[in-house]
Formats: structure tokens, sequence, C-alpha cells
């Protein structure tokens, strides 16, 4: 973070460029709530999330884009496209997709948004970074993770072990409660 | 790694920092090389594969089009191309035009990481044989192959068949899980190499380490697949599962699913591009798997002492090399082996590889630590005896809970005999249930078994 604070009227080509990659995440989240079609629904889902590892990438976060597509793109998307697929998939339009909340949703949703992009102006008002290559490589993020963030990330380990058990004892129908 | 080391492997061959530098046409030749690589490649490799496994099936293969059949594949890439593009009535039309591409374009994409040779002089420029490189390379490669994944379910789904979408589903779920064992196995080439850059990996594999073990220096050899050796048999068994290979190749098992995900793509040029994708998804982790592993382009042993084989363009044939000897054993594989059930495939990827190869990093990890910090041995070995009660603890538990189950079983399967040996009509042994379902007349509906 430098103070001194480039224009915003002459946008550079990446800071055009990641503009554009946040437009494209914003809409194709809209799409994926408004398509009438649930499998299209979860493939603009890809859409948003690969707009997003684009994000990082123009942010030089080479490490979190990769991992953004393989895990989030790769796996998680892959497993609720999976999931559609073996409950029911149907082509064309499905017109039960609305749900009665959906004007409740909507005002959760702006409502967060709003709370969200407050804090970030307010907190980082004329903080500008610059964007030097390399900085988001494994070796600095490990380095990162290891030395300040052990105990939150142990934390998170402990969580994730905890749902995994959880799924294991769900889905064993030989292990009864007491 | 300390600065000292990085700059004393530098000459070993390019690393990260030599990228990024070339003109825009050096890259556009190099992109340009890598694609007609791959399409040749595909040709012949087709070819190969058909007249190899031919002759260790006593047959002939392809021997008509061109000397020995040469230009087979040339013929059936023709022919798919003048065949009528049917496209069935019901079909998701944009997403069954879509999911041959996004098959073909990420496994295109993955081979720009993987380096053919060393830095050499192209048209006054010097250059490193390799499109480009990234700091986390590796990653990119398995972020690839998981948008690849994408291609086959949608595929399967467009289709509007219900064997094209088991296919899809089969195989979505194969490739997903045996991706994260493949992940697991490259920990410990990221371990010991301190990099997930190709380049650098490879130049890693230039010189075996020393480790110190109770006061001896011992060499470590240098290409990871003699250390690694676990790492590299679950690579290799990953590979098979990744690219949907033989014996794994159920997604298109055809005595089940007709042709699995592709079933409704007629032989036209999409169909084409499904197994042009296949074929280059078994290039690039022929590739992966020599880079990785097997040296990258390096010279095998008794060819690395001549002082000439690991710079200029030579390193590109060891390269071609090791990628026929690879593409031979995926050919071998096919040949020898049955194809192996779905559930023994899923079971045998989450059971049996996934924990091996924590185990196996845990180990890995431990080696590294000592080799790396030598003065927190006696805490090492104090943690790693823990480590190692513990483990044997956990099995005893898990073996007597085993035994006592097996006992179990086996005294009901006897107390079941002891009663049968008391009604003789039955014939003293156990036999098949008898409300199997029958045919009772027009009449009656069927009896399912187990409903009685």
């Amino acid at each position: 973070m430098n103070e001194a604070v480039p224009s915003y009227l002459s946008p550079t080509g990446q800071e055009i460029v990641f503009l554009l990659l946040g437009a494209v995440a914003v809409g194709s989240a809209l799409l994926v709530v408004t398509t009438k079609q649930l499998v299209h629904a979860a493939l603009w889902l890809v859409v948003c999330f690969g707009a997003l590892a684009g994000c990082y990438l123009v942010l030089t976060a080479e490490f979190v884009a990769w991992v953004q597509v393989l895990i989030y793109v790769g796996a998680i998307v892959a497993l609720l496209l999976f999931g559609i697929m073996l409950t029911r998939a149907p082509i064309g339009r499905s017109d039960d997709l609305d749900s009665g909340n959906r004007v409740v949703a909507a005002i959760v949703a702006v409502a967060t948004a709003a709370v969200l992009v407050t804090v970030v102006v307010d907190g980082f008002r004329t903080a500008y970074a610059d964007l030097t290559p390399g900085r988001g490589s494994a070796e600095a993020l490990g380095g990162s993770i290891f030395r300040n963030w052990v105990l939150p990330f142990e934390a998170l380990s402990v969580l994730l072990l905890a749902a995994l058990i959880g799924a294991i004892v769900l889905s064993r129908t030989d292990i009864r409660g007491r | 790694m300390s600065p000292t080391l990085l700059a004393a492997a530098a000459p070993d061959g390019p690393s990260l920092a030599d990228f990024g530098k070339d003109p825009l046409w050096i890259s556009i030749i190099k992109a340009l090389f890598i694609f007609v690589f791959l399409m040749l490649g595909v040709l012949f490799g087709v070819w190969t594969e058909r007249k190899v496994i031919s002759r260790m099936q006593h047959r002939y293969g392809p021997n008509r089009a061109g000397k020995f059949g040469l230009l087979q594949s040339v013929a059936d890439g023709l022919k798919f191309g003048l065949k009528e593009d049917l496209t069935p009535n019901t079909v998701d039309r944009v997403l069954y035009t879509l999911a041959p591409i996004i098959l073909v374009v990420p496994a295109f994409l993955a081979f720009s990481i993987v380096p053919f040779g060393p830095s050499v002089w192209l048209f006054g420029h010097q250059t490193p044989l390799q499109l480009t490189d990234l700091p986390v390379a590796v990653l990119f490669v398995l972020a690839m192959a998981s948008i690849g994944v994408y291609g086959i379910v949608l595929a399967g789904w467009s289709s509007r068949s219900p064997y094209a979408i088991l296919g899809g589903l089969r195989s979505s779920a194969q490739v997903v899980s045996y991706e994260i064992a493949m992940g697991l196995s490259f920990v410990g080439v990221f371990l010991f190499s301190g990099t997930l850059s190709t380049s650098e990996i490879v130049a890693s594999q230039a010189h075996g380490g020393t480790v110190g073990l109770f006061g001896l220096d011992i060499p470590l050899p240098s290409w990871h697949v003699v250390l690694l050796l676990p790492s590299f048999l679950i690579y290799t068994i990953t590979m098979l599962g990744e690219t949907n290979r033989v014996p794994f190749d159920l997604p298109e098992g055809e005595g089940e699913l007709v042709g699995g995900f592709m079933t409704e793509y007629s032989s036209s040029l999409k169909f084409a591009l499904i197994m042009l994708a296949e074929y280059v998804n078994v290039f690039t982790v022929s590739a992966l798997s020599i880079t990785l592993f097997l040296g990258g382009w390096r010279a095998p042993w008794p060819i690395s002492l001549w002082d000439g084989a690991n710079v200029g363009w030579w390193p590109m044939l060891w390269f071609f090399i090791k990628m026929v000897l690879v593409f031979m054993f995926f050919i071998w594989v096919r040949a020898s082996l049955p194809r192996i059930r779905y559930d023994q495939l899923m079971a045998f990827g989450w059971k049996v590889l996934i924990p091996l190869n924590l185990g196996w990093i845990l180990l890995v990890a431990t080696m590294r630590v000592l080799q790396v910090e030598s003065n927190r041995v006696a805490l090492v070995y104090t943690l790693a005896a823990i480590v190692l009660v513990g483990c044997i603890a956990v099995w005893f538990r898990f073996d007597t809970v085993l035994q006592r189950r097996r006992e179990d079983r086996e005294a009901q399967v006897e107390a079941e005999f002891a009663q049968l040996r008391d009604a003789p009509d039955a014939g003293g042994f156990p036999v098949p249930p008898l409300d199997l379902p029958h045919y009772h007349g027009a009449e009656r509906k069927e009896v399912p078994s187990g409903s009685n």
C-alpha cells in the first residue's frame, strides 16, 4: 500500500480488465438466480467462479486463482451438477424454479452487498495496492499462512475434519444412535 | 531454499526468471510447434496404438492406407470431416456443440507448460524450449484437467440419452476422485524440488542431493522416480484413471453403456474432437510424468556422461523418446488388462490410493525435515515415534474389530450349516432363495425377490 494514488480517470489496462471481469462475475451471478434452466444455472455459476479466478490473476494472486479454478470450478460445481443430474436434470425451461421467498432473498442480498461495499470503500478509501508479480506465489502464501495465520488455519482444518467425519457418520447406515 | 542453492541450480536449465522475455513471434512459433506436435502425435499415436495392439493380439492391424497403413488416421480424419453431422432432435443444441470444444481447448492449453528442453538460440534469441512457465504450473495442469471434466458431463447431459448421461456421470465421478489422488502424488515432488514450476522441477532433477544419516553422507539419485517410487506408481495408476484409459475406461464401457457420454455424437467432426481431446490428454499426463518423475528432458544415465547431452537441441530427442516409451506403456496396459468394475474403481481410488498417498506424504515430509533442519533431529524422531505408535495402535484396534466381525460371520455360517444339516430335504447345503421372480401365467403379477 503506498500513498500516491493514481487518478481514477486514466485507468490502466489491468484496471480495465479487472472491472470487466467484475462485471462478468456480477452478471453471471445474476443469471444463476434468474435463468429458467436448472443445469444452465450451474453453468453460469462456473462462469462466475471463472471470472473471479480471472480477478485474482489480474491481482497477481496466481496460486489462489488456480486453486479457485481447481476447487470451485473443478470440484464443487462438478459435484453440484452431479447431484442435479442424479436427481432430475430437465432439458429446457422449468417453471417451478421460482421460490416464494425471492423478494426477501433479493432484499437480503442487496443489503449484504451494500454493507460489504460500504465497509470496503470505508476501510480502503485511498489505499492502493501495487501489483508486483510474484507476491501471490505458493511460497509467499505458504509463508504467510504458516507464520502469521497458523491458528485460524488450524481451526479451519479442525472444522473441515469435523464436517468430514459428520458426513461419514450421516451416510453410514450401520452406525446407529444410542 | 537458500539463495546460494538457487544460484547453483541456474546452469541446470532455465528457471522461472527466464520466461516472459520472448518477443511475440517466438511465442507464436512455440505455440504453433506445440499444436503441430500434438496433432501429428495424435495422428501417428492412433496408428501406433492400433498397430502395436494388433501385433500383441496376432493381427496385422491397419495396413491398407499408405505404407504400413501409416495414413489410416489421416483417412479416418478426412472421413470424419466428410460425414453428415447428425444432431438428435431433443438435445440442448448450444451445450451439445460446446461440449467437444470444452474438452479440446483445456487439453491443448495444459501442454503449454511442458518443458521440451533447455535454452537454445532461436533466430538470434536465446529462449527456453517451453511455451511458458508459472510459479504454480503443475496446479495449472490440474485446473485444466478439471475444466475438461465439464466437457464430459455436458456431452453426456446435453445428448438427452440415458446411456450418455450415465457415462457422463460415471466419468465425472471417476475423474474428480482420481484427480485428488493425482494431486496428492505430486506433493512428494514439490517437497523435494521446492517449487511448483515445471522448468525448475526439471532443473532440480539434475543432481541428487545427499542425506546425512547417522553421520554418513548417502548420495541420493537425481530422478524423482527412484526416490519417490510410491508417488510415481500411484501417479501411473491415476494417469490411467484420469484419461479414462483401460483398465479404467468405464465411461465408455460398451458392454453396458454403448459408447458412454459420446454415444449420441455421430461419427462427425464433433466426435473427432472428442477423440482428439482424449489422446491429447494422454500425451499431457505422459509429459507430466516425464517432467515430474523421469527427469524431464534430461538424458538418462549412460548418455548423460557425454557433456553435450543436456545442452542445445539434443534434449528434445530424449524427451521424445521418453514420451514414446510412456505411450507404449499405455498401449501395453490396454492390451493386457481387463476393465475393472465401477465399485472396485471407486473403492480403489478412495480407500487405497488416497490413504496410501497421505501416509507416504507424511513419511516424505519427515525425511525432508531431517534433511533440512538437522538441529532438531531429536524432536523429529520423538514426534515420528509417537505417530508410528499411534498408527500401530489404531491399526490394532481396527484389526481386532475386523477379526471379531470375521469370527461372528464364521459362527453365523456355521450355525446355518448346522441348521441345514437337520433339514435333509434342502440337500444339507445352503441353496439359492426359492423366491426369485417366476412367471406365474398371464393373469398374475410377477413376484419379485425378497417380498415374502
